[in-house]
């Protein structure tokens, strides 16, 4: 277990010492996979490393040490703490190392509150900012409410199962028994506190406006690393905890993996501001992806693996030239390739990445998810609404494409590093060589 | 390794298109990555034309159950010669137009005809839908960037239609593949597939929207014409000569073979009804059109009506005739819109009300044009004729159909619809007198003579000896109605 070093106060070392700090905790996380422990501490069962959860460890950190060599400098125009922004986003990540890895509620608990508590103040780190006090605020309320909601249900089920490990809490009960009523309860709590926190409609509410609010550079960590951890912890507790009455919630995820869906594809259509845009097709792909909570096979667990990377790279990528950008809106963007051809057809790329077309990382994350559903037999109606909601989805992420191609403007960027440039490229290339051959990254879950 | 080559030379070249630096080099190096396609399938008709040099497989994504599994059948080798022959003529055809930073135009164009060539070789249907996507995002970028005014829109369109269909065509592929008995995409475990009737008929509607988009057959088609006005011309002949034939060869290929049954219920009956009527209305529409881009466009739409028809009556005449006929359309179409980009960059315009009184002033264009014309027609002696003839006989003997006393006579209404716009927009453009705009026409150039004699004599050559291109696609034709033979189902 790595937990992350508490950082210097010098500003200049600052970015230096983060990478360095995050380039280690990969480096012992993958010898920790390999069989290589530095030290042992005795955890009485609470968390559980296995393949999966230390593999998505990696793709955590590996995404996170992009977003640095991205976006690190765009940081220092947030405020004056630097070091405290480094500090709170290794503070997450040690949150999701636990709450990808716990076999106890507890430690779910734990992990996503330690992820929750650092984005609250990060939504609201910009003080002068009306709208990101305004997030920051909503955030921190409604936030605060799904915990309560999850510790209900967290009581509930202890109160069922007489034990917090979730492999107990079904494996009790015999298979063909009814579930009990306060087993039923604690679940459905769960389930919408979770739901909450990857922002799946109903529960979406706060999503936008947080988004919107919050600093660019911060927002971009939030949509991605953050929602595809606390998915991860999802279908961990739902595949360790509940697969054995997968029949009796099976239906209300299918309802609420509907209407995520609906709500945040249409939605996001007649958005004006880029990144509200972005912030609407992050509860989109948050249905796509619910998918796997759905289906709970190995094609599931594979194909979350490879969403989760798929949809942050291209995320992580579009926010970084986002926060480039002078003016948010559809036609801030026109004209971008004449200035910047590179960037402009990274951006395509992502574009495309996340709308799921063929060649990209997001067609195969995406192919996964159907046919994870599909080879469970059922659901054909829900396939066929993700579908068209995939098609609607390519209309508002081609108004980025159209505007930075086929219509005329003067796109005001910033100055833009050759080192930047180089980055986003590499990302760019690395997005079509998972949609060529991802089993480059799939393979790692067994070798 | 034929097969390998023909998707790998446009596909490589294209990329090495982007980096050029003049739009002139890259003109260049198009119309040489071109004419090495055209030599690889020539050698691949004829002297190389061995099964292991035909075909090429590599595992790709083992855990999915699909590999890179190419291969040329008899209606590949015919629509990649297609494929082949046309981007030559089209880069020839359009070479003194000037575009803003050619050299990524034509490694789009390049890339597209990739993604063709990937379509009709690709013989595991993960494959083809990544070929078939690959295919439309070029040509979705050629369009909106070198387009004309209301490009955006309908190119957008466009898009968003052929979009829903391929997500809807690839639920229905991986339903298809959990049916597999290895869960595998190859084409051999598609085709033994045996599932009941309730089955077939939703994956057909999943299926066969996608191809009815593409095509487009009657309810489906409000995006063609726009974006065939809207298109530079060297794109439309791409989108109308080549690409609407990935929607007829996928019925072919991935429907008729799959799904026996409920191509069969609803083929002959509901879709060859819409089809009717698509035929009619188009047909119509072209007789009243100005701009002769939507006039072509929309009789493009009447001629693709009729192969669908006959792709539905699954006998051996139509089936044949239809793949016939979706070559020489490929070819007449194409040397129609040489014709209109030779009209609109002399002239200005594409209006048939502008324009007249061109035989006084280039003769060698409107002996050409004539003869391009009466294909289009499918006038005897002309390629047309024998693959429209085939597919009236096939669907009139046709086993299944029970409505063959109406189709034909309907379907034959249209061949005289045909007749009145094409000799009508003759008539407007050539004779007559000529106007202020016309007078000082001059004759065309040696670069397009050299294009559309080259299309005249292929007209003339299939039209007059069609039997090599028969025997190339009597394989596929087999192997398609073997596996599509639903009588001795029905007489059971």
């Amino acid at each position: 277990m790595m937990f992350s070093g508490i950082l210097l106060k010098q500003r200049s070392a600052i970015r230096g010492v983060a990478l360095a700090g995050l380039f280690a905790a990969i480096v012992l996380n993958i010898a920790e996979t390999y069989g290589f422990h530095l030290f042992k501490v005795d955890i009485k069962n609470m968390m559980h490393f296995d393949r999966f959860a230390l593999f998505f460890n990696t793709v955590a950190m590996i995404c996170t040490f992009i977003f640095f060599l991205l976006s690190a400098k765009e940081m220092e125009k947030v405020g004056l703490n630097y070091a405290d922004y480094f500090a709170l986003i290794f503070f997450i990540i040690c949150g999701i190392l636990l709450s990808s890895s716990f076999s106890s509620l507890l430690i779910l608990f734990l992990g996503i509150e330690i992820i929750s508590i650092p984005l609250y103040i990060l939504t609201g780190s910009d003080k002068k900012n009306l709208k990101s006090n305004e997030a920051s605020l909503k955030y921190f309320l409604l936030g605060s409410f799904s915990t309560g909601l999850m510790l209900m249900g967290i009581t509930f089920i202890y109160g069922d199962a007489g034990s917090f490990i979730v492999e107990n809490i079904t494996s009790l009960s015999t298979p063909d028994a009814k579930p009990s009523i306060l087993l039923i309860a604690g679940l459905l709590l769960l389930m919408f506190s979770m739901a909450f926190k990857v922002s799946a409609a109903p529960f979406h509410f706060w999503t936008p406006d947080v988004y919107d609010g919050a600093p660019t550079v911060f927002t971009s960590f939030m949509a991605t690393i953050v929602k595809a951890a606390v998915f991860i912890a999802f279908i961990r507790l739902f595949n360790y905890g509940f697969s054995g009455i997968h029949e009796s919630w099976k239906f209300i995820i299918a309802i609420i993996t509907a209407l995520t869906l609906f709500i945040g594809n249409i939605t996001a259509v007649f958005q004006q501001s880029v990144k509200r845009m972005l912030a609407y097709s992050s509860i989109a792909q948050a249905g796509f992806m619910l998918m796997a909570v759905l289906a709970l096979n190995s094609f599931a667990s594979e194909g979350i693996i490879l969403y989760t990377t798929a949809y942050s790279l291209a995320t992580i990528g579009l926010f970084a030239i986002l926060v480039k950008m002078k003016d948010y809106t559809f036609e801030g963007f026109n004209g971008f390739a004449k200035h910047q051809p590179l960037l402009a057809a990274a951006a395509v790329i992502f574009l495309l990445s996340l709308a799921g077309i063929p060649l990209t990382a997001g067609f195969l994350a995406k192919f996964y998810m159907i046919k994870s559903v599909l080879d469970n037999g059922g659901f054909l109606w829900l396939v066929i609404l993700a579908v068209l909601m995939a098609a609607v989805s390519v209309y508002y992420y081609f108004r980025v494409i159209q505007a930075m191609y086929f219509k005329d403007g003067e796109a005001q960027a910033m100055e833009i590093s050759v080192s930047f440039k180089g980055v986003i490229i590499a990302v760019a290339a690395l997005v079509i060589l998972l949609g060529i051959f991802p089993q480059l990254l799939l393979n790692w879950l067994y070798f | 390794m034929i097969a390998l080559l023909l998707i790998l030379i446009p596909l490589l070249s294209g990329l090495i298109a982007f980096f050029l630096r003049t739009g002139n080099a890259a003109k260049g190096w198009a119309l040489l990555s071109s004419f090495a396609t055209v030599a690889v399938s020539i050698l691949g008709l004829t002297i190389l034309s061995k099964p292991e040099l035909l075909q090429f497989k590599a595992a790709w994504l083992p855990g999915l159950g699909s590999n890179f599994s190419v291969r040329l059948d008899g209606m590949g080798q015919l629509l990649c010669l297609l494929t082949a022959i046309s981007f030559p003529l089209i880069f020839i055809a359009t070479w003194s137009r000037q575009y803003k930073n050619a050299h990524n135009f034509f490694g789009l164009m390049l890339l597209s005809q990739a993604g063709l060539m990937g379509v009709f070789l690709a013989m595991d249907a993960l494959l083809f839908y990544f070929f078939w996507e690959l295919a439309l995002i070029p040509v979705y970028f050629l369009s909106s960037i070198w387009g004309a005014e209301r490009r955006i829109a309908a190119t957008f369109k466009f898009f968003i239609y052929t979009f829903i269909g391929s997500v809807l065509m690839l639920v229905g592929l991986i339903y298809l593949q959990s049916q597999t008995a290895d869960r595998s995409f190859d084409i051999d475990a598609f085709y033994k597939i045996v599932l009941d009737n309730k089955t077939q008929n939703w994956v057909f509607w999943l299926m066969f929207i996608a191809f009815a988009i593409k095509v487009p057959v009657f309810p489906f088609h409000s995006w063609q014409p726009d974006v065939y006005e809207q298109s530079p011309t060297a794109v439309t002949m791409v989108l109308s000569g080549i690409m609407v034939k990935m929607g007829l060869f996928a019925i072919i290929r991935w429907l008729l073979p799959v799904l026996p049954y409920s191509s069969f219920a609803y083929g002959e009956k509901m879709i060859a009804m819409w089809t009717i009527v698509g035929m009619i209305y188009a047909s119509l529409l072209a007789w009243r059109q100005d701009d002769m881009k939507r006039l072509i466009a929309y009789s493009s739409i009447a001629h693709l009506g009729l192969m669908v028809i006959a792709i539905f009556s699954e006998t051996e005449l139509s089936m044949q005739g239809a793949m016939l006929q979706m070559f020489n359309h490929g070819i007449n179409i194409l040397g129609l819109w040489v014709i209109v980009e030779i009209l609109e960059r002399k002239y200005g315009t594409r209006k048939l009300s502008e324009l007249g009184g061109l035989a006084q002033k280039a003769p060698a264009m409107a002996l050409l044009f004539v003869v391009v014309a009466l294909a289009n027609i499918a006038l005897p002696l002309t390629n047309a004729f024998v693959g429209e003839f085939m597919m009236f006989t096939g669907i009139f003997t046709s086993p299944i159909s029970e409505y063959e006393l109406f189709t034909v006579p309907a379907a034959g209404i249209t061949i005289i619809l045909g007749a009145v716009y094409t000799l009508r927009m003759i008539q407007k453009v050539i004779y007559g007198n000529t106007n202020p705009l016309t007078e000082t026409g001059t004759d065309i150039g040696y670069n397009e003579k050299l294009v559309l004699g080259i299309i005249v004599i292929m007209i003339i050559a299939a039209g007059v000896y069609p039997k090599p291109f028969l025997d190339l696609t009597k394989d596929t034709t087999d192997l398609i109605l073997k596996e599509a033979n639903i009588i001795p189902v029905l007489v059971k």
